[in-house]
């Protein structure tokens, strides 16, 4: 065993490092695959979960609004806090994003992949001792899709156009075929709840790993162990709490001082003081949110491909990752998926700051003047920065742009979405056709380039009905090449997900899923002694 | 007055000259009544004319506009603004802010919550800052310009300098994270005991102990200085009076006016004014309930907290008004 290896060892037995992170690490050190996977079993046996202790987190993201009804769950505390409480139909598995079965035990499809048929667990009991029937998953799935609804799940659940329960199993019908709908019923909006929470949506119990025992939106929320649990590899400490802390110096200097075990969202200008702290480990996890400049496909100037292609060379994306977000990020490719998705196209050729053919292409264009880019503190952390590297970088090309410093209030409602040429964001999704569907398709509420292709519709749409995987891979490869040449986003990089936790909280699970470990932080962690 | 005679008939004018100090009180608090109308006129017309809409910033990135036009119906923002607004006021008199549009919880039992909370921490920075910076004033006029008063002068300047926050980082720095002796964060909650509390909240009391004294301290100190220089002062010492005596029988009295008003604000600021505060050491005040709202646009709770933010204003203002009143005797003595 080399130094190096040894190291890998020693960060599994310390609770650090997941499989696939470890296997990746070993092999590239030349390891072989079998004794690589032999030696992360043997140390990740080195330790038990312990159970128990008091596990608290000061997290950013909950607000006074906050609502613990899971149609309205938006923020990022409310989103960890549902996933502590409740349970999804379906997982997703934390390496390979791929769905795994939780409430529901497995699934069919039919072949056109229009009627699905899933077996619901039995002797699952709710927070109150009632038993979950597939009665109340049938009302749950009504309650968030139907035309009434306010849920932030209702875009997802569109295509569905009858629930129903046959025999103790559920049926989905949908109006075309899907061959992601287990993905969808990963959002975690979809916790089931007693008869679909119709009654009382805020009562906040489901059949999750921790019941809620106190909660003031925007201040603090408590949850202990639900004794009756259905799962035994889960829920480890005994309470949980949560403290909204919106402020990130607030946060980690609960952190280095031993308040909270655990907090979200560290600023990667301060990731290199941080780590300088002797008790506090960062846990980092690539995932599919990104930063964007977004461009009208519609409008002029950006209505010529040529200019569009220009800024994409303009940009100088490994800049951006190191000086934006302090390295922890990757570059992106002008196509929002990356390889935290379910069949990513590979081997795509990156696109790289290249001055000349920026210049090349920003002659062809023929536009002439300046080009007006709006930004905001809140379009991402550093998009004013980022915005002034672009500038910079795109002046060396030739292309002068002009920018403009817009109010943090009220940019979703004025700029974003409204305005030609913008920085923005966004978060990952469960599948590819999710994200393409909301942000991409020709009549998406949420196309925000203003990209219309006809041929990207019908390719989504196949590809939706589409259960050959490697068709449905392939199809993927050519959206993906077509948004990247044609479309009107300039994406110059994928953020990780950076949380730090104490040295006391080990078996943290990186799940690429989303942040906080796909929010079921609490539910996977144990506190050593 | 000089027209007294002609307007004996009014009963108004009457009662004025019979307890001229009662009738500019109540007059004065009329006036406040009135104010708090017109402002709460100007809260609801400037949330309205906020832009961004509530649906559309609530649901964010998931929005359908099959959701948003369900929350907007269900909220009735399609009827007319009088008449929101009357029914606002006519709820917001009774004590009633409605429900707020994010979390569907009762304002009235949110705010009193969060006002309690705020009222906590401000009652207590105040009770530690107004007689120590008062007591602070008058320890300073003593030694005027010798070694205590300069620093007494010192210390408070530079902690009014610092931006309150770096005040609240640097406790927090050396007593919580270095020394580990304080309490940090200082989130209060139902059902936390009394003693509990009061560790929680010494941090930001004292970042707010020392953003607040030296307004009130150099307001005293100059008060009682120029009152100083007045001839009866100089009786004072000629007759022997000791130097501490004639400061705080004589002195002190006549320079309350000015003392009253700078410690009113103050204790305005202490309530409505500590956002950053409340941020900083994540305490769960009104401040902090109010800007998650105007975040999401929220507005009945931005609405009541814009009320009594404002009505805690008038009301200390109204009453540093009255006390000035009625410790001034040329007003209470009008010729």
């Amino acid at each position: 065993m080399t130094d190096f290896t040894r190291y890998l060892a020693g960060r599994v037995t310390a609770g650090g490092m997941s499989r696939r992170e470890f296997m990746g690490r070993a092999m590239a050190a030349g390891m072989t695959l079998a004794a690589a996977s032999h030696l992360f079993a043997t140390s990740a046996s080195a330790q038990e979960p312990r159970k128990g202790g008091h596990f608290k987190l000061g997290l950013e993201g909950g607000a006074a609004t906050d609502s613990i009804d899971p149609a309205k769950a938006t923020s990022q505390v409310m989103f960890m806090a549902v996933r502590t409480w409740g349970d999804t139909l379906v997982e997703t598995h934390p390496e390979t994003r791929a769905p795994i079965p939780s409430l529901a035990e497995s699934w069919s499809p039919s072949p056109d992949a229009t009627v699905w048929t899933f077996k619901i667990r039995k002797g699952v009991q709710f927070h109150d001792g009632k038993e979950m029937t597939t009665d109340d998953v049938v009302a749950t799935l009504k309650r968030h899709s139907d035309s009434k609804t306010e849920s932030g799940a209702a875009g997802v659940l569109k295509s569905i156009k009858n629930i129903e329960n046959k025999g103790g199993d559920l049926v989905v019908t949908l109006d075309s075929g899907n061959a992601d709908l287990p993905a969808i019923f990963t959002d975690y909006h979809l916790v089931i709840q007693p008869n679909g929470g119709i009654d009382n949506p805020t009562a906040g119990i489901g059949t999750g790993a921790y019941k809620v025992t106190t909660f003031e939106p925007g201040v603090r929320m408590t949850f202990e162990k639900n004794p009756n649990d259905w799962r035994s590899d889960r829920g480890f400490v005994q309470t949980v709490e949560v403290i909204n802390m919106n402020d990130a110096t607030a946060r980690i200097a609960a952190l280095s001082s031993g308040q909270v075990h655990f907090i979200n969202r560290v600023d990667p200008k301060t990731v290199s003081l941080l780590k300088r702290a002797p008790n506090v480990e960062l846990l980092t996890t690539s995932g599919g949110g990104h930063y964007v400049f977004i461009m009208h496909c519609d409008k002029a100037p950006f209505d010529n491909n040529d200019l569009r292609l220009a800024l994409k060379y303009a940009i100088d994306r490994e800049e951006l990752v190191t000086r934006i977000l302090g390295g922890y990020g990757k570059v992106g490719n002008d196509f929002p998926i990356n390889d935290t998705y379910a069949l990513f196209p590979e081997g795509i050729e990156q696109r790289k700051y290249d001055p000349d053919k920026a210049a090349f292409h920003y002659k062809k264009s023929g536009h002439s003047g300046s080009i007006l880019l709006r930004t905001s503190e809140v379009a991402f952390p550093g998009a004013v920065d980022a915005s002034v590297l672009f500038q910079q970088s795109a002046k060396k090309a030739g292309i002068t742009l002009e920018i403009k410093r817009e109010p943090g209030d009220g940019y979703w409602s004025n700029v974003w979405n409204v305005q030609p040429f913008s920085a923005s964001y966004w978060g990952s999704r469960a599948t590819q056709d999710q994200f393409y569907s909301g942000a991409y398709l020709s009549t998406a509420d949420w196309n925000d380039t203003k990209f219309k292709n006809e041929k990207f519709d019908k390719l989504l749409i196949a590809a939706r009905g589409e259960l050959d995987e490697a068709k449905r891979k392939d199809m993927y490869r050519e959206m993906a090449m077509m948004v990247r040449d044609e479309g009107g986003t300039i994406l110059p990089m994928f953020n990780d997900f950076v949380n730090a936790a104490t040295k006391k909280v080990k078996g943290y699970v990186s799940d690429i899923g989303n942040d906080m470990s796909n929010g079921y932080v609490a539910t996977r962690v144990w506190l050593d002694a | 007055m000089s027209n007294s005679t002609e307007t004996d008939s009014l009963p108004g004018q009457r009662f004025r000259e019979r307890f001229p100090l009662l009738a500019l009180v109540i007059e004065r608090m009329l006036l406040s009544i009135l104010l708090l109308f017109a402002v709460s006129v100007l809260i609801f017309g400037g949330v309205e004319a906020l832009p961004g809409d509530f649906a559309t910033t609530y649901l964010g990135q998931s929005a359908t506009p099959q959701a948003v036009a369900n929350i907007r119906s269900e909220l009735g923002l399609d009827r007319p603004i009088v008449t929101r607004y009357f029914e606002w006021l006519g709820g917001a008199v009774q004590g009633d802010f409605g429900t707020s549009w994010a979390s569907r919880n009762s304002v009235s039992e949110q705010v009193g919550k969060r006002l309690g909370n705020s009222l906590f921490l401000a009652g207590f920075a105040a009770v530690i800052a107004v007689p120590l910076a008062v007591g602070l004033g008058m320890l300073s006029v003593h030694f005027r310009n010798r070694m205590p008063d300069k620093i007494i002068n010192v210390i408070s300047l530079a902690a009014i300098s610092l931006p309150e926050f770096f005040i609240g980082y640097l406790l927090i720095l050396y007593f919580a994270v270095n020394f580990g002796v304080a309490t940090f964060p200082a989130t209060v909650y139902d059902g936390m005991d009394f003693l509990d509390r009061i560790k929680a909240i010494a941090l930001p009391t004292a970042t707010l102990v020392l953003v607040v004294l030296a307004h009130m301290m150099r307001m005293t100190r100059a008060a009682i200085l120029s009152v100083m220089s007045s001839a009866y002062m100089e009786t004072a010492e000629l007759k022997g009076l000791s130097a501490w005596r004639a400061i705080a029988r004589h002195a002190a009295p006549n320079a309350l006016a000015p003392i009253i008003n700078v410690v009113a604000l103050n204790l305005a600021y202490l309530v409505v004014g500590v956002v950053v505060v409340e941020v900083v050491f994540v305490y769960p005040g009104m401040g902090q309930y109010m800007v998650d709202a105007v975040t999401v646009r929220d507005m009945p709770v931005v609405q009541a907290c814009g009320l009594i933010f404002a009505a805690v204003y008038i009301f200390l203002n109204m009453l540093a008004d009255i006390l000035a009143i009625i410790a001034n005797p040329r007003l209470r003595h009008p010729r």
